[in-house]
């Protein structure tokens, strides 16, 4: 019994931080574009000017 | 490593919003944002490529055209979006996708919880168990079930009922039972029944929106914005860049061959051809001359001239077009969509199953407590969760099939209502036809002459030069070098090839048989007169069959001139009505409507955009003029006119799978509802059957994927 008092607000706990994440992704824009998120990653922009 | 999205960290500088319909690659998204950086006056570029829209925030100075040259020195073509398109983001999904993901979270949560209840907790520990469960599911269902409440209220409120009304029913009733088994420590709480509902339906409806907002998208990535504004020219005879919407009567607005205008006017300088085809559907370019009065909208063909504007935005000649639009658009938004009408003996049906089921109950001597269980158990198992994903589901799945064929298709209704109609309404010029000039006979050129005029051609905007160097490149002709390259107005382009003079240009009074007509000159040689024609899009001919097939009778409403419209109509062989004002294809589409049929109108013009708002359904090509786009319920991307028939046949499909899913529902519903009525339902079985129900009916549709074809 004690063991689920422990896990039952662990659980609950994990679950309200995923959910959090979500939303926070959400809002900071994450899910805006996500055909061009998936392209963005094969920019180089290690070009001349950066280094 | 990989390119950081640069944040709005310079808000104080405005933004201006475009479309570049042409980036399709990685190379782009970097191609443009470091690219335009680099402009001066150009502070930052923030490319969605997902909507194909770049917002760039740029010095107050930096002026609209300014950066349109700026990208197109870069390869892409852009348009301006108003701020009206700017505004509305996708909103009402994120809304959804939020009270989803709250459900979503609930759902897993309390399922963790029932699990241990069904495999037998009890005394203390299922009581603890239960009161958990309430403790997510309450917080949930007022934040995740606010959607259904405030939609089912809004249709109470004008005595009518929807899918919502047994949703918001069942699932209020539901808690409120549930909450009282808690206290009371009852055997069985639905919390996990109700959240998953909740879960399910909110899936449906965030599909639903995320349809509508990807095709609007697309659309408004197409839209051209023609009336974007115009060079007014000041009294001391420079000239500035006005938007659309600061033009004022008065004005003198100097029109470059190849603009569109943005308002009515008259011509004081100037003779020119301009292209009335997006307002009248009449194809051949017509004479202009100083004090001809011109009307927004029309393209400017031949030479630059002078228009004093007359009358500007809402004033214009287009306001009649845009009224009868509006009228026109009222008998659409009266549609009914299918899962509403089912829900009109849905509902009804199932609040007297659970009203008998309590009473039959009561009469049966089983106490009030037990009796409002079963009753609760019946609304519950009954609640339209397969039902709320079947259309939608179905639905997206052919919009994203159809969207990789190249049409868009704005919402669900207009799936819905393009597998009604039973007749078909096109348009001639630009809908049947290409809508632009294409070389006739291309043979006529020597091949020697080929990469001259080619050079020739790409030195013009002129839309015949345009055609000619289409039909070239299409045959893989490289230009030639060509030096001294003047454009002389009204008249053509001429050049050196080597020592030897060229020339592409109007044809002389005697050899100007068509009205499409240049000529190519080269030294002394005799001039080779080129004719051009508007083509018929290919597969017009395959497309009208497949229609005929599929039981769609076609005809065509045109508002050019008989002599225009016959050529086409015998090809097709096809019925038409000619030089129709838009009253008039609206009056035909009312009168067809009259006699039982539902008209499919397929047109592009500004003059369609009434019958396009009336028809039943309605498909316009994606080239064109804004407002078709914008009446029209899908919009077809390239060439061809074969998506007019793809497009009916995949909506008939998802018919036929909304049908059969809407049986399967009902079908579960028969297994279903007398458990429920005999009281055998626990909440471990509700929660099987609605997951069970769901997964069925979602993998039916996925059988759309290849709808379109």
């Amino acid at each position: 019994m004690t063991g689920i008092l422990i896990l039952i607000p662990i659980a609950l706990g994990l679950g309200l931080l995923g959910l959090g994440a979500f939303f926070w992704s959400l809002r900071s824009g994450q899910f805006d574009d996500l055909d061009g998120a998936a392209l963005r990653i094969l920019i180089d922009d290690e070009g001349p000017d950066d280094d | 490593m990989n390119a950081p999205a640069p944040q709005a960290s310079i808000t104080a500088l405005p933004e201006t919003l475009f479309a570049v319909p042409g980036m399709r690659c990685a190379g782009c998204i970097s191609k443009i944002e470091t690219g335009l950086t680099q402009v001066p006056g150009i502070a930052a570029a923030r490319v969605n490529f997902t909507a194909k829209r770049v917002v760039i925030s740029h010095l107050p100075e930096t002026t609209v055209p300014e950066i349109q040259r700026a990208l197109a020195k870069l390869g892409f073509e852009s348009q301006p979006l108003g701020d009206e398109l700017a505004g509305i983001s996708d909103e009402s999904s994120r809304e959804l996708l939020k009270a989803m993901a709250v459900a979503g979270f609930a759902m897993m949560n309390i399922m963790l919880l029932s699990v241990s209840v069904w495999s037998g907790a009890t005394g203390g520990t299922k009581d603890l168990f239960h009161w958990l469960s309430a403790l997510i599911a309450l917080p949930t269902v007022a934040y995740s079930g606010r959607p259904f409440f405030r939609s089912a209220w809004a249709a109470l409120k004008n005595r009518r009922t929807n899918m919502d009304v047994p949703i918001s029913i069942g699932v209020a009733l539901t808690t409120a039972l549930s909450l009282h088994e808690t206290f009371v420590s009852g055997p069985h709480a639905y919390f996990d029944g109700v959240v998953m509902l909740l879960f399910f339906l909110l899936t449906g409806r965030w599909l639903d929106s995320v349809m509508r907002d990807r095709a609007r998208d697309g659309v408004s990535a197409l839209l051209k914005h023609k009336a974007a504004g115009a060079l007014v020219l000041a009294d001391d005879g420079t000239s500035s860049w006005v938007n659309a919407d600061a033009l004022k009567s008065g004005m003198v607005m100097l029109v470059a061959a190849g603009e569109r205008l943005a308002a009515d006017g008259i011509v004081t300088k100037g003779r020119s051809q301009f292209d009335l085809s997006l307002l009248t559907g009449e194809s051949a370019p017509v004479q202009v001359a100083p004090d001809d009065s011109v009307h927004a909208g029309t393209l400017n063909v031949d030479a630059p001239v002078e228009v004093k504007i007359t009358a500007a935005g809402a004033a214009t000649a287009l306001a009649d077009i845009a009224r009868l639009m509006e009228d026109a658009g009222q008998s659409k938004s009266r549609y009914v969509r299918i899962a509403d009408r089912a829900a009109r003996y849905y509902a009804p049906a199932v609040h007297t199953l659970a009203l008998l089921s309590f009473a039959g109950w009561m009469l049966a001597g089983a106490g009030w407590h037990q009796s409002l269980l079963i009753a609760v158990a019946v609304l519950i198992i009954t609640c339209p969760c397969a039902l709320g994903l079947a259309v939608p589901a179905a639905q997206i799945v052919t919009a994203g099939a159809l969207m990789k064929k190249g049409i868009l298709v704005k919402d669900g209704s207009a799936l819905e209502r393009l597998a009604e109609v039973d007749r078909a309404l096109f348009d001639k010029t630009g809908t049947l036809t290409l809508g632009r000039p294409e070389l006739v006979d291309r043979d006529r050129l020597p091949a020697s002459a080929k990469p001259i005029a080619l050079a020739l051609a790409r030195a013009s905007r002129h839309p015949l030069s345009q055609a000619l160097r289409r039909a070239l490149e299409a045959d893989g002709v490289a230009a030639a070098d060509i030096t001294d390259i003047r454009e002389i107005a009204g008249q053509g382009v001429e050049a050196l090839y080597g020592s030897e003079r060229i020339r592409l240009e109007r044809p002389d009074a005697r050899s100007a048989g068509a009205s499409l007509a240049v000529q190519f000159r080269q030294g002394d040689a005799p001039a080779i007169v080129l004719t051009f024609e508007d083509g018929m899009r290919p597969d017009a001919q395959s497309a009208l069959h497949q229609l005929r097939a599929l039981g769609i009778e076609s005809s065509i409403v045109s508002g050019d001139r008989a002599e225009a419209v016959q050529p086409v109509a015998r090809e097709l062989s096809l019925t038409a009505q000619t030089a129709m004002q838009p009253q008039d294809k609206l009056d035909t589409i009312s009168r067809l409507a009259a006699a039982g049929h539902k008209v499919l109108m397929i047109g592009d013009g500004l003059n369609d955009g009434p019958a396009l708002a009336a028809g039943h359904a309605s498909l316009a090509p994606a080239s064109a003029s804004d407002a078709g786009q914008n009446a029209a319920d899908a919009v077809f991307m390239g060439d061809s006119l074969a998506p007019v028939a793809i497009a009916v046949r995949a909506a008939r499909a998802t018919q036929r799978i909304v049908r059969q899913n809407f049986v399967l529902a009902i079908g579960y519903n028969v297994i279903a509802v007398p458990m429920a009525i005999m009281g055998m339902v626990t909440p471990l079985i509700a929660a099987l059957a609605m997951s069970g129900s769901s997964i069925i009916v979602v993998a039916n549709a996925l059988r759309l994927k290849g709808a379109a074809k």
